[in-house]
């Protein structure tokens, strides 16, 4: 047993004319959240259909929980698909029975844990309708349930918000963290950073079939931070022009200013205001870590300018 | 193995659940029933048929009391002029008056049948049947022909067709109507239900993709295995369909016969004696037969029915009703593999109709040369449709009855049975890579690359 629930090594797929994969490695460790990044095409999908074994890799190691990676390890996988869905015309409870028993559980043990989501999502009543009945939502959290219903230890969701309402995505981001509190571990697959910078403790960004960044959420953003300073200020910073570049200076309030400071020198934060102290009233002061979104975009963008940008619209 | 047994179930019940299928299995015995209780009933009681009574003005005198009254028709013989029987017949309710002028048998023209309505084709046959057999009796009398003589050429060929049986050497009755009928049947049943399955397959492969749910399901088993669990699933559900038609259709039927009461039985119980009892009367025919000329014509009719019937109860029923069981599940999956293949290549049902056609083209091939097979059953053609899996669940059925030697049955079913694994093997590798493929035109080159491609 290890700690890394999941150890992929030098994995490479390719279709016919299309490099998918190029030597991919990523380690997830257990009990976190694990963001996968990466604009569309990038080979997010094939690397989550390599690790549920519906597709097989050219080359390269997967290890479960330690172990070559095997069709016995498809019990203890949940996986929900980006593009989802469920027979239309099959009768909610019925259908959660079914997926589960395809996952190995007993008849009577799924009808059990599907009277406690149900319970806990408060839609008992929804039990012998059919799907066709539900509104989009609705089904979306049928789908959910039936991705956690054989208590997974490693749960895929790719763009598990889509198609939620906010009051309802909350109720999902809940169920997530409480799912990741008990022991399972999440790889999550999406566009929304705001959700990534919520959720995720660790992100791996796939760019054109090949990882280009991976780690520690927090330690990535330290490491692209700019050593730029957000500061609501009185008075003016004019003197101060050979020591540091002001960005974007604008007036809040009366004279109450904003700005962007970046130091010429790499002054730590205390030197910096140390500096401006004498010159002007400080109302606020904050280092600017570059969130997510930025450091996806400026990754993508950088690479290939044009197209990665369309690709995130 | 159980992951497949719980698709084939949901796939299974999910048809049998459906109210159409419901409705369908009830209501095709009904309507079986119905045609044959309602044939039946029109074959075995006058029924519709009302009486006639046709009256006879016969200036010739030739016909008086000659013509035999048969079942729902009376003859009546009247006097004096035309144009007095014509007032006579227009102010009763009789059914038409037979006016015949002073003729000879020479030359029996100026007939006239005159009718309140038109008269039904039937009925005038019947009449010009009868007058002509008395002008061609009178005519063979004029010139010299005895009574007795013309009895005796009056007999009916008849062929029995026999069946050397293989080892005894014993001659079976055969009837080539019994055979036909029941190959042709078989061939045919096969035929529909390879389509309609087969279709319903190619639907739920398509509907598991354009739902997207097929790769949840793939997360948990693999591609070929939820195949074969939707293939084998819907194979139940067209042979419970099928029980479900003959058993119902025979209660429908036994219990509408008895309620027709026992006349239908009573004419029926004689056919199987039938042969006997009318090789008897034509021994006896020349005695009487020229006053009796009707009914030996009937028993010639019914002596055909006896036979086929005889021919049907001869039939090796337990062969042809397993190898209709085999030939009908084999001959589907065979099919129904390649309709998921087809189902899983394209993003919707006009998509896959590209692939449908080509994919039956063999099916109704063999249908189309059914006639051919059945004129030749050993033929050339016969013998090798019925060894390639494509063609041999028609071509094998139409052959049955005639019989078939062991050898070649066996040759058959195991070249089915190895065409149907190599069939699913590569169906499963298009399947695999079609279910996940999304918004692509997809052609037949695009089809065989799949078939090499890694997963």
């Amino acid at each position: 047993m290890s700690d890394i629930i999941l150890k992929i090594e030098q994995v490479s797929k390719r279709y016919a004319k299309h490099q998918a994969l190029k030597e991919v490695s990523i380690e997830v460790p257990k009990g976190c959240i694990y963001g996968l990044l990466g604009p569309n095409g990038a080979g997010k999908t094939t690397l989550i259909r390599i690790i549920n074994q519906i597709i097989s890799r050219d080359s390269g190691n997967i290890l479960f929980d330690g172990e070559p990676l095997a069709p016995i390890h498809i019990q203890q996988v949940g996986y929900l698909p980006e593009e989802r869905g469920l027979y239309k015309k099959m009768k909610v409870a019925e259908q959660l029975m079914y997926l589960a028993q395809l996952k190995g559980l007993s008849a009577a043990e799924s009808k059990k844990r599907i009277k406690y989501w149900f319970d806990k999502f408060e839609v008992a009543s929804w039990w012998k309708k059919n799907i066709e009945d539900l509104s989009k939502g609705m089904q979306q959290k049928i789908q959910f349930i039936a991705t956690v219903l054989h208590e997974p230890k490693f749960i895929i969701l790719d763009e598990p918000f889509s198609g939620f309402d906010p009051v309802n995505a909350n109720l999902i981001k809940d169920e997530i963290l409480a799912l990741r509190d008990q022991g399972a571990t999440i790889l999550f697959s999406t566009h929304r950073m705001e959700s990534v910078e919520e959720l995720c403790e660790y992100i791996t960004l796939i760019h054109k079939s090949e990882k280009v960044l991976d780690g520690k959420a927090r330690d990535i953003k330290q490491q692209f931070k700019q050593n730029i300073f957000e500061v609501e200020y009185e008075g003016s910073l004019d003197v101060l022009k050979d020591h540091l570049e002001i960005i974007d200076e604008s007036i809040v309030e009366g004279s109450l200013k904003h700005a962007y400071l970046r130091p010429h020198s790499n002054l730590p934060p205390n030197e910096l205001i140390a500096t401006l102290l004498p010159h002007v009233q400080i109302r606020s002061f904050q280092e600017k870590i570059p969130s997510i979104n930025d450091i996806f975009i400026q990754i993508v963008t950088q690479t290939h300018p044009q197209e990665s940008i369309e690709a995130l619209t | 193995m159980k992951k497949i047994f719980l698709i084939l179930r949901r796939e299974y019940l999910v048809r049998v659940k459906k109210k159409s299928f419901i409705i369908m299995t009830f209501l095709t015995p009904l309507l079986f029933a119905g045609l044959m209780i309602g044939s039946a009933w029109l074959a075995t009681s006058s029924g519709l048929k009302e009486d006639k009574v046709i009256r006879v003005l016969d200036k010739s005198d030739l016909f008086v009391d000659q013509l035999e009254n048969s079942s729902n028709i009376t003859y009546t013989y009247i006097e004096g002029t035309y144009q007095e029987a014509k007032k006579a017949f227009e102010k009763s309710d009789d059914f038409a008056l037979l006016y015949i002028p002073d003729i000879n048998a020479g030359d029996p023209s100026g007939i006239k049948l005159l009718g309140r309505k038109s008269i039904s084709v039937d009925v005038q046959l019947t009449i010009e049947k009868k007058l002509k057999r008395r002008v061609e009796d009178i005519r063979l009398l004029e010139a010299g022909i005895d009574k007795e003589v013309l009895a005796e050429t009056r007999v009916n060929v008849d062929i029995d067709t026999k069946v050397l049986g293989d080892e005894t050497g014993e001659e079976k009755d055969s009837s080539s109507m019994a055979v036909y009928i029941i190959g042709f049947g078989a061939a045919f049943l096969i035929y529909m239900s390879v389509f309609i399955y087969g279709v319903q397959v190619m639907r739920g492969v398509i509907e598991e993709k354009t739902n997207r749910i097929v790769e949840v399901i793939i997360s948990s088993v693999k591609p070929i295995e939820l195949m074969l669990g939707k293939i084998t699933g819907v194979a139940l559900v067209g042979l419970t369909q099928f029980l479900l038609w003959i058993v119902l259709t025979l209660v429908l039927a036994s219990a509408g016969g008895s309620l027709l009461g026992l006349e239908r039985s009573a004419h029926q119980a004689p056919i199987g004696r039938m042969q006997n009892v009318n090789q008897i009367e034509r021994e006896q025919a020349p005695m009487e037969v020229l006053a009796t000329p009707k009914p030996a014509e009937e028993n010639d009719q019914s002596n055909k029915i006896a036979k086929v019937f005889n021919a049907f109860s001869t039939l090796n029923y337990p062969l042809i009703v397993g190898a209709f069981l085999f030939y009908f599940v084999f001959g589907y999956l065979l099919y129904s593999a390649m309709f998921a293949a087809v189902g899983s290549a394209g993003d919707s049902e006009t998509d896959a109709q590209q692939f449908t056609f080509p994919v039956s083209i063999p099916l109704i091939l063999s249908f189309v040369m059914a006639q051919f097979v059945i004129n030749e059953p050993d033929g050339v053609v016969a013998f090798w449709g019925s060894m390639i899996p494509f063609t041999s669940p028609i071509i094998m059925m139409l052959r049955i009855p005639y019989g078939v030697p062991a050898w070649q049955l066996a040759l058959s079913m195991a070249s089915l049975v190895l065409g149907f694994v190599l069939m699913a093997w590569l169906a499963s590798r298009i399947y695999r890579v079609g279910i996940l493929m999304y918004g692509k035109k997809i052609t037949y080159k695009e089809l065989g690359k799949w078939l090499f491609t890694k997963n």
